[in-house]
């Protein structure tokens, strides 16, 4: 009864706005009819004239033709506001007022009340020495050391071997064939059922690093031993050679092979791993921690492990950096602003290049939200022992053993410029937006001369066969810039053998300078494609050429940032401006030179000497030159290695688009 | 001559003292109800809610110590924290910083427990419409004479309490329930007390007669946690409950509390929310609701030699003394047993305080020694 009584006091209420909203709907007719000048009669005796009246801006021929008109006069203009406005939304970003102060999301998480009881710091790095000790003596993984220790405090433990031959010697850390072992021990959650699980890691590196993460490591795993509130089982993992360590660990653990390496299957495994930490620390007192978040591909994990850092960094009082930046509290003054963009800069380098910048950077692609925490001792007054650094991961992970799902309720896409303070991908997406909106209108002013001319003449039928030569003409120069990015991607690796005998270089210089070889190549193109062509390039051809190539960067750079935002707006930065000058009538060799510069690979030079200039270690030319060298041949082995998308996609795609707008320069 | 006087005296005592005794049998009904209920629901899950759990478990514990026993509260715990296995004093569940006291016991009867707690189950709990198969135990078994005291905590929104992460009861369909409770004459009189964010608006659709209401906060409110504790590293308790189980911690089954002091449980300063309370589909007048009317089950047994003819109907007691005659006081109920001492809820204050004005006094003693020796003048170098 009541119900009944409840829908009709609902309907009562609806009713009267029903009433206004059709009263209003009626006067907006009356409205635009009277604009119209004389609606009214005009509609009564001739009914399409209302249906003109009703329709959008864009199908009115009329409006339309306004609109047109006004974006092809003012399509220059337009472009450079455009570019510059999305420069300067950038550069907004990481002014302090624009962005948002980060918080914890996850309910689960909630605060920091945690009572942190790690007492055995010092403990800890005695173990640290120990494993050092022993580390010199086998001269490498001191696994038989490892295992004992692991099971003296109580942990499940099992090894892991692997070996990995790279495609070509990484010159770096001095790499050919790796062979090595990962030791792992699993706490069993006492009470829990072994459905998810939590990694702490240290990487067992060369030299004399990371002994005390070791330790540490060893020391909490004792200390987690005898807690009682463990949900989640909690895996403690020593990887040899880094990344290569983890990669193969982590493709043991979920049964997957996707680079090819080998490894023999772990024997024991806990639940789904629900988050991660990997841990470096190489002295014994620190004076901060830095965070890393940017893992494979640009993929970060969820903000909720950074604020869970900082939460705890502010409530142990611990110095928290992050791309070792500290935070600072002037944003309204000059320095202040610099730092931040400095801040933020750093961070869209780091993730535009792809690359996993810690341990944790692999964990990404299993939906393991994981970071890198780095002890950094820089002399400063302020010191953190081992003890404290204990206890600031003992709250970290009790608050994660709180997790009732993945990590999820906080951003996944997010540019960091300082700890507190971050840019969601809905403030940073409009300034990426702004430079792509030029490649549309700059279409859209091409498709409208393109549309014009055959009007011209006459329509219909005509116009397309006008055009069927120039598919060819389009298809032609798109074929062939493909076929040579596929050569960059190719060649390189395959080639080396050939090139060391014909050539005195070692390997590692062998790919690298094949892929220059093709890569400049590639610009002798456009005489090689008019071969191939059967008539002369008309007018129309370059223009549904730049059309085709504009449309097919716009998507590209728009797919790109949507998974890496930072990749995507860097080339942005440099292929827009490019895209939208070029066409055949412009000075030859200046333009030449212009689209050269803003070609791929000369970005990827820029960004090595900007990047170098961020982190305040400036290069001269010749050393940037070399570090140019060897940070391609890094992209090229974390393609190999790790399944990076850098190398491919700019080979692949970016480079054969670049090539068409070169195509277009020297159309003849 | 001596004896016979005695005896008529004797007689008319006796007299007086009976017709005294049939006047003040209005009084013994007063209250018109005859048992006590309890449903204490606790509707949400997750180790994160576990002050949701504990509340419910003290409101469980104070209504059992006033007398409800388990066979009259139906208890539905959506989780159970006691053995979660991030709950790092396994088998307890504590309510207060001091740990004094465990809550979930040795005598924790559980009629509803995780995912049976849900909104059917309670509608049906309180409507009696179960399956014929349902256990005394899980059933509320109440009439006309019933006063029930229903608990609710959890977290809601402006007209609703969300149950288990995946459903929730508007404050429209607990109205309808309470209408059919009413009609099916389940209850005689009804106390409800939410403890959720918004809490006051899912009594504000109640039309049945003889409810009323508390919430914990008015709509727009939020309902804040109180006792953080590092060691389980949860809240232990929400604030509302927290002080209403502070207030009902001196109730004993024969104390004189009346509603209007429960009304005046958590103040804002407290709270932080505001409590509200609603009264209008009350027919009694608040002041002369005991709380043990609903929070207790108290038997009226009163012990008289006497024969009393209860021939006409009884008139029920004003509140107001009948006759100037001084009369044999009525008996108070003894405490059967004495609960509230065994189990002492309070934290013990464990270092000296010194009096209120003490130090009050210690600076006026100071001030008059300082201007006895350096003498007023010398005020103008403090100043």
């Amino acid at each position: 009864m009541n119900f009944f009584l409840n829908g009709s006091w609902y309907a009562e209420l609806t009713f009267p706005q029903e009433q206004g909203n059709s009263r209003r709907g009626k006067t907006d007719a009356e409205d635009r009819c009277g604009t119209s000048a004389s609606g009214f009669d005009r509609n009564s005796v001739n009914p399409d004239f209302q249906d003109n009246d009703n329709m959008g801006l864009l199908s009115d021929p009329n409006r339309r033709q306004a609109l047109i008109n006004l974006l092809t006069r003012l399509n220059a203009p337009i472009c450079f506001v455009c570019y510059f406005a999305g420069v300067a939304w950038f550069m907004g970003l990481a002014f302090e007022p624009f962005t948002l102060r980060t918080y914890m999301s996850e309910n689960a998480m909630g605060s920091t009340m945690v009572e942190e009881r790690f007492p055995a710091g010092e403990r800890a790095l005695a173990t640290g020495r120990e494993f050092a000790a022993h580390k010199k003596r086998v001269g490498g993984m001191p696994v038989d050391w490892l295992v004992k220790t692991m099971q003296a405090r109580g942990l499940e433990v099992f090894t892991q071997s692997f070996s990995r031959t790279l495609p070509f010697p990484d010159e770096n850390t001095e790499r050919y064939v790796v062979k090595g072992t990962n030791v792992y021990g699993i706490l069993r959650a006492p009470r829990a059922p072994r459905t998810e699980a939590l990694v702490l890691s240290a990487p067992c590196s060369p030299g004399d690093n990371n002994n005390q993460a070791v330790g540490l490591l060893l020391g909490l795993a004792h200390y987690f031993r005898n807690q009682v509130y463990w949900a989640k089982d909690i895996i403690f993992l020593v990887n040899e050679h880094d990344l290569i360590g983890m990669q193969a660990w982590l493709e043991g653990y979920h049964h997957t092979n996707v680079t090819g390496m080998d490894w023999s299957p772990l024997q024991g495994r806990g639940g789904s791993i629900q988050a991660a930490l990997s841990l470096e620390l190489s002295s014994d007192v620190i004076t901060s921690l830095d965070i890393v978040l940017e893992g494979l591909n640009g993929q970060l994990p969820n903000l909720d492990l950074a604020n869970l850092f900082y939460a705890f960094c502010q409530k142990i009082g611990v110095l928290c950096t992050i791309q070792g930046k500290l935070q600072r509290n002037d944003w309204d003054s000059v320095s202040g602003y610099n730092h931040a963009v400095q801040t933020m800069m750093l961070m869209v380098m780091k993730q535009a290049s792809g690359r996993a910048w810690g341990d944790h950077g692999l964990f990404l692609r299993y939906h393991i939200e994981a970071a890198t925490v780095k002890g950094v001792n820089s002399f400063r007054h302020y010191k953190t022992d081992a003890t404290t650094i204990g206890r600031l991961l003992e709250g970290m992970y009790r608050k994660l053993n709180n997790l009732l799902e993945r990590l999820h309720q906080s951003y996944f896409f997010y540019l960091l410029p300082s700890l507190s303070h971050f840019v969601s991908i809905g403030y940073y997406m409009p300034a990426f937006g702004l430079l792509v909106v030029i490649l549309l209108l700059r279409a859209l002013d091409l498709w409208v001369q393109l549309s014009a001319q055959p009007s011209r003449t006459e329509d219909g039928m005509s116009a397309t066969e006008q055009s069927s030569p120039g598919v060819l003409s389009v298809l032609t120069p798109l074929v062939i810039s493909h076929l040579t990015g596929a050569a960059l991607y190719m060649l390189p690796v395959r080639f080396q053998e050939v090139a060391v005998e014909h050539f005195p270089v070692s390997e590692t210089e062998a790919v690298v300078l094949t892929a220059i070889a093709v890569y400049t190549a590639g610009l002798a193109l456009p005489h090689n494609t008019h071969r191939l062509l059967s008539g002369e390039g008309t007018e129309t051809g370059w223009r549904v050429l730049k059309l085709v190539a504009l449309l097919y960067l716009a998507v590209l750079l728009g797919c790109t940032a949507l998974i890496n935002f930072s990749l995507g707006f860097i080339l942005a930065l440099s292929l827009v401006p490019a895209a939208a000058f070029v066409t055949p009538h412009v000075p030859k060799a200046l333009s030449a030179f212009f689209l050269v510069t803003l070609s791929p690979a000369c970005t990827l030079l820029f960004s090595v000497f900007f990047f170098q200039e961020l982190q305040e270690m400036p290069v001269s030319f010749q050393d940037g030159w070399l570090l140019y060298l060897s940070v391609i041949a890094q992209g090229i082995l974390d393609h190999y290695l790790y399944g990076s998308l850098v190398f491919p996609l700019v080979a692949l795609l970016v480079y054969p688009c670049w090539l068409l707008f070169w195509n277009i320069l020297f159309w003849k | 001559m001596k004896t016979l006087t005695l005896f008529s005296l004797f007689a008319l005592y006796f007299f007086t003292d009976s017709v005294n005794i049939e006047n003040s049998a209005g009084q013994f009904f007063n209250s018109g109800h005859t048992n006590n209920w309890a449903v204490l629901v606790c509707t949400s899950r997750f180790w994160f809610n576990y002050r949701h759990v504990a509340n419910t478990l003290s409101v469980y514990r104070s209504v059992k110590r006033l007398g409800i026993p388990d066979s009259h509260i139906v208890l539905m715990l959506a989780d159970d924290m006691a053995c979660n296995h991030r709950n790092p004093k396994p088998a307890t569940v504590f309510s207060h910083k001091n740990m004094e006291l465990n809550v979930y016991g040795d005598d924790v009867e559980v009629d509803y427990r995780g995912y049976e707690v849900t909104v059917e189950n309670f509608l049906r709990v309180l409507t009696g419409r179960l399956p014929p198969s349902t256990p005394r135990s899980k059933r509320l078994l109440s009439d006309d004479r019933s006063n029930i005291l229903i608990y609710l905590t959890g977290h809601g929104g402006n007209g609703f309490l969300k149950f288990q992460d995946s459903e929730e009861i508007s404050n429209v369909e607990l109205a309808d329930a309470f209408e059919q409770m009413w009609q099916k004459r389940r209850y005689n009189e009804l106390l409800f007390i939410i403890d959720t964010c918004q809490g006051a608006s899912m009594y504000e659709r109640f039309y049945s007669p003889n409810i009323m209401a508390l919430a914990s906060s008015q709509v727009g409110e939020d309902s804040l946690s109180h006792q953080p504790d590092l060691a389980i590293g949860v809240h232990l308790m929400d604030r509302y409950t927290f002080y209403l189980l502070e207030f009902l911690e001196d109730i004993h089954p024969s104390s004189k509390s009346n509603m209007n002091d429960l009304f005046k449980v958590c103040p804002r300063s407290q709270c932080v929310s505001t409590p509200g309370h609603r009264t209008d589909l009350f027919l009694r007048n608040p002041g002369s609701v005991l709380i043990t009317d609903f929070f207790g089950s108290v038997r009226k047994v009163e012990i008289t030699t006497d024969v009393l003819n209860l021939t006409h109907p009884i008139q029920q007691a004003e509140e107001s003394p009948v006759n100037g005659k001084p009369h044999r006081e009525v008996y108070s109920y003894v405490d059967q047993l004495p609960v509230s001492e065994i189990i002492h809820q309070k934290p013990k204050q464990k270092d000296w305080h010194p009096p209120d004005g003490f130090i009050l006094g210690l600076w006026t003693l100071i001030l008059l020694v300082f201007f006895k020796t350096y003498g007023i003048k010398h005020l103008k170098h403090i100043f």
